[in-house]
């Protein structure tokens, strides 16, 4: 198969799946085939995907192995949270105008920050802002102190973990360790309604095919080929002349802003978001959803999330007790035996095929 | 009446009793007249025989009873126990606590309903009630007395205060005489007579007793509106002096607690300082091997003890128990210490063989191969010892504390301390002056050369990995003393090591230590005082009052700013403190 042969094919298969993600399953929702529950499973396996995207764009395509990525999906979910909150209005436990654990915590009006969050393009905008200012942050003081492989992983580890146990805390107005939940209506539409369901459903399939295509793009670009080039030797970018720690913090952000439309897309459909979505276990878990899927590929962490996580609902239901078992196991032998991840797998099989056909040419071994 | 009362106490407590308080008790219980009942009482007061409180104890729940022999004698009796079939209950006599005996000499049981029950007026229970508040004054545990002795002192109970002063002619440790002055100086804060105030003042400020400030700066208020100058200015120069000590115990103590927890972090990522460090191994499961020692010190345990059964993939495997008691059983955490020692080794020399002697030219894979290690690691130990916390109990050699000078050393955190300036110079010793030191050195610092040498790098590796693990075992054992053991257990230790490593500089054992106490350090100090910068923290432009709310919880909040200094500090240093210095451009 020529190039141009194995690109159509590749187009083809990302056409079928977008078909079948973006209509086939809303189609068979809507004459109930699918129930509102695994519609929203599915959107949240394709929120997953999101996040295996930003993952994969930075380990796979940069060599940056980022720990802190469910940071910004968190972050995105919270950002959106605040929204639902404001918009359960008085109809919660304790019928007041504001959050229910603000009650709880004592507090009798609104705190200023929670103000602006009424507004849907607020909290929009904050989607993208906070977890945007915290990654260009972060990224351009370890970018430009060179902080590199291992040391750059436990860093972000270490911010995850700060952020983590901050946000565990009541004081911080954000639900403490409940977080948010109960959500009752987005943007006037009732969230238990299966319209609603469907539209959030087909706005995260939307989302992802945008994000794929622009990853897609972005790696085709010059850009994406420096990017390439730092994964495989960043001296030797940085002394063919480029400032690889732009690259970098670049690269950096626009995988943050990623992984918090993932989040944001997440509180809605799964009804809760809380800082244990923000914990060390879960970037990595994360990482294990594209090294499994295939990294460097972007149908690899599609496939990855997708896979690992209705393998996880089928084993926590079936072993309950194995689960962390089969997924550390299943990750140490990936890693170990399986770089290129499932999809690497036809391209083994091929080039094991043709080793098995171009053994007969071999002379055969003389029998004693 | 207070004089007559305090001359009684003095007689009580200066004339020895010839008659024991169980005699007293039970020549009380067979007076006829009230008022006798009541005066043979009152000569408990002050005296700290440990039977008179469970007899009046007793005595007010309708417990003891009169019985009366076939020959017309009285013998006061406790029933205690569970009630029989027939509603008999084992007998003690008053007056001896021994049980009461039949003619052949077998104990008896007596049913409550037979006998007739020793009464009580509600006189009688205040007289008892006064008897049972000091009875602690006279315990034979002097902790127990001091407690007793600054109950009395900080109620400023001027009813009790001549019992006080009685038991100061007569008390001999020190540690409690100071309590006693302490209590007597605080209760006469009270005192109507100005110059009593004014010594009690001054004594306080003698002891700079740190229990004493609200009624120091009451008796400032008070004499501030009194318009008495003299002893405004006392209570002032009491409060200064009370103040100054203060500072000084919360210096020094926030200076132990940085120096214990920088030892924490020390035994805890040495280990890592190993694989890490010289190994540039990221090993994600160090943690658990950390939580392997600690679990090991609990096997131990019940190996010493009754033994237990451990449940494994549907078979359990019974551990039997060596039943020791004692003296012999508190041993067992030295037994444990090489013992999880071992098991990290091994578990550490077996995951190194299988899994991460593959990825050595990988360290980004062999981060996260190691995290699943860990996760299947976590969910193991789960699956044999429950998810919840095991027991593991403090030998009484690490239990209790030292408070010298009104600073707190808990044991179990001095030993951590010594521990850690052993481990340390212990490992000092195999890598500088051991032939196995030797080539773990070589191998690391140039794996091709020592290879061309004739190093067997493979083995040195193993044995290198195995090192470090077997530290972090160590680590485990300790930190059984110190937290909860439980399958998560490591995760709480393994970012705060990875921290220390870095920071100190990869590679550099020197920096491990000094990154260790200087981050205990700050997070100690950070811990202690901010809470008292928080109330300044409201000046911040908009976020000010959320400031405020984060640094009430110091705990936190100090952990994140921690954080926040390494990110800071790596721009400043980005190589740690100590950078092993390479000619290669990708170290």
């Amino acid at each position: 198969m020529s190039a141009a042969t194995v690109r159509r094919v590749e187009w083809i298969a990302v056409a079928v799946i977008a078909f079948a993600l973006i209509v086939l399953v809303p189609l068979l929702h809507a004459n109930g085939v699918i129930g509102n529950f695994w519609i929203s499973v599915f959107g949240k396996w394709l929120c997953y995907a999101l996040l295996a995207i930003s993952v994969d764009l930075l380990w796979g395509y940069t060599g940056l192995l980022s720990l802190g990525q469910a940071l910004f999906f968190t972050l995105g979910g919270y950002m959106h949270g605040m929204y639902l909150m404001r918009m359960i209005g008085d109809l919660g436990q304790y019928k007041k105008p504001i959050p229910d654990f603000l009650v709880f915590l004592g507090w009798e009006r609104l705190p200023a920050f929670w103000e602006p969050f009424s507004s849907f393009p607020f909290a929009l905008t904050m989607v993208f802002l906070v977890p945007g200012i915290i990654s260009y942050l972060f990224g351009f003081l370890a970018f430009r102190s060179r902080i590199k492989g291992v040391y750059f992983s436990i860093l972000t580890q270490a911010l995850t973990y700060a952020a983590s146990i901050m946000f565990f805390r009541n004081n911080l107005l954000l639900g403490g360790n409940n977080g948010f939940t109960d959500f009752k209506f987005i943007l006037g539409y009732k969230l238990n309604e299966p319209g609603t369901i469907r539209g959030l459903y087909i706005a995260t399939a939307v989302t992802l095919l945008l994000v794929f295509l622009f990853c897609r793009w972005l790696s085709k670009t010059k850009f994406g080929l420096v990017q390439q080039a730092i994964r495989d030797g960043e001296n030797r970018v940085l002394f063919s002349g480029y400032a690889t720690a732009h690259f970098k913090l670049f690269i950096f952000v626009v995988a943050a802003l990623i992984a918090a439309v993932g989040g944001a897309l997440y509180t809605p459909q799964v009804g809760i978001i809380n800082p244990g979505e923000m914990q060390a276990d879960k970037s990595l878990e994360a990482v294990v959803w594209v090294a499994v899927g295939g990294r460097g590929t972007l149908l690899g962490p599609i496939v990855g999330a997708i896979g690992i996580n209705g393998l996880k609902s089928w084993a926590t239901t079936a072993y309950p007790d194995l689960w962390l078992i089969i997924l550390g196991g299943l990750f140490i032998l990936v890693v170990l035996f399986l770089p290129g991840g499932i999809v690497s797998i036809p391209a083994r099989l091929k080039t094991l095929a043709q080793k098995l056909r171009a053994k007969p040419e071999a002379p055969a071994p003389a029998k004693p | 009446m207070l004089a007559a009362a305090s001359a009684l106490l003095v007689s009580a407590v200066r004339a020895a009793p010839a008659p024991s308080a169980r005699q007293t008790i039970a020549e009380a219980a067979l007076a006829e007249d009230a008022a006798k009942k009541r005066e043979l009482i009152g000569r408990l007061l002050g005296q700290g025989d440990p039977a008179i409180a469970p007899l009046l104890e007793a005595w007010r729940t309708d417990a003891l009873f009169v019985l009366t022999a076939p020959d017309g004698t009285k013998i006061p009796v406790q029933l205690t126990g569970e009630k029989d079939a027939a509603g008999t209950q084992s007998a003690l006599r008053v007056d001896t606590g021994a049980p009461l005996a039949d003619a052949a000499g077998q104990p008896r049981r007596l049913a409550a309903a037979d006998l007739a029950a020793v009464e009580h007026t509600s006189s009688l229970r205040r007289a008892m009630k006064a008897v049972l508040d000091l009875a602690d004054l006279a315990a034979p545990d002097p902790a127990v007395r001091t407690k007793a002795i600054l109950t009395i002192g900080l109620a400023q109970d001027a009813e009790k205060l001549p019992a006080l002063v009685a038991r100061l002619g007569v008390e001999t440790d020190p540690g409690v005489k100071r309590a006693l002055r302490e209590s007597i100086a605080i209760a006469r804060l009270k005192d109507a007579d100005d110059a009593v105030k004014l010594t009690a003042l001054v004594e306080l400020k003698e002891l700079t007793s740190l229990a004493s400030t609200d009624f120091i700066s009451r008796a400032l208020k008070e004499a501030e509106t009194a318009e008495k100058p003299v002893l405004v200015k006392a209570a002032k120069d009491a409060l200064r002096a009370v103040e100054g000590h203060r500072s000084f115990v919360d210096f020094f103590g926030t200076l132990f607690r940085g120096v214990s927890l920088g030892s924490i972090l020390l035994i805890a990522a040495l280990g890592l300082a190993i694989t890490f460090g010289l190994m540039r191994v990221i090993n994600m499961a160090h943690g658990e091997m950390i939580a392997v020692g600690a679990y090991t010190t609990y096997l131990v345990q019940n190996i010493f003890g009754a033994g237990l059964t451990i449940p494994f993939f549907g078979f359990s495997l019974p551990i039997f128990g060596l039943n020791l008691t004692g003296a012999a059983y508190q041993w067992y955490f030295v037994a444990a210490l090489p013992l999880s020692f071992l098991a990290a080794a091994l578990v550490g020399i077996g995951l190194e063989r299988s899994v991460i002697r593959f990825l050595y030219r990988r360290p980004l894979e062999s981060l996260l191969a190691t995290w699943g290690v860990s996760l299947v690691m976590q969910q193991g130990l789960r699956l044999m010892f429950g998810a919840n916390n095991v027991q593991v109990s403090s030998p009484v050699y690490l239990s209790g504390n030292w408070t010298v000078n009104d600073i707190i050393f808990g044991w179990n955190r001095v030993f951590v301390v010594g521990f850690a300036i052993l481990i340390v110079f212990g490992m000092w010793l195999v890598l500088s002056k051991t032939p196995l030191g030797l080539l773990i050195r070589a191998s690391m610092q140039n794996r091709a050369m020592a290879s061309c040498m004739g190093v067997r790098t493979e083995r040195v590796n193993m044995l290198t990995f195995g090192l470090g693990s077997g530290l972090a075992g160590l680590a485990g054992a300790f930190l059984s003393q110190i937290g909860n053991v439980g399958p998560s257990l490591g995760q709480g230790y393994i970012i705060d090591s990875f921290m220390v490593v870095v920071v100190g500089g990869v590679g550099s054992i020197g920096g491990t230590i000094i990154s260790a106490f200087g981050i205990g350090g700050i997070d100690q100090v950070l811990q202690q005082y901010l809470p008292t910068i928080a109330p300044g923290l409201t000046w911040v432009p908009g976020i000010g009052s959320f400031l405020q709310n984060l640094a009430q919880d110091a705990a936190v909040f100090g952990k994140i700013l921690v954080l926040a200094g390494i990110i800071l500090f790596l721009q400043w240093r980005p190589a740690g403190l100590f950078v092993t210095r390479s000619r290669n451009l990708e170290d």
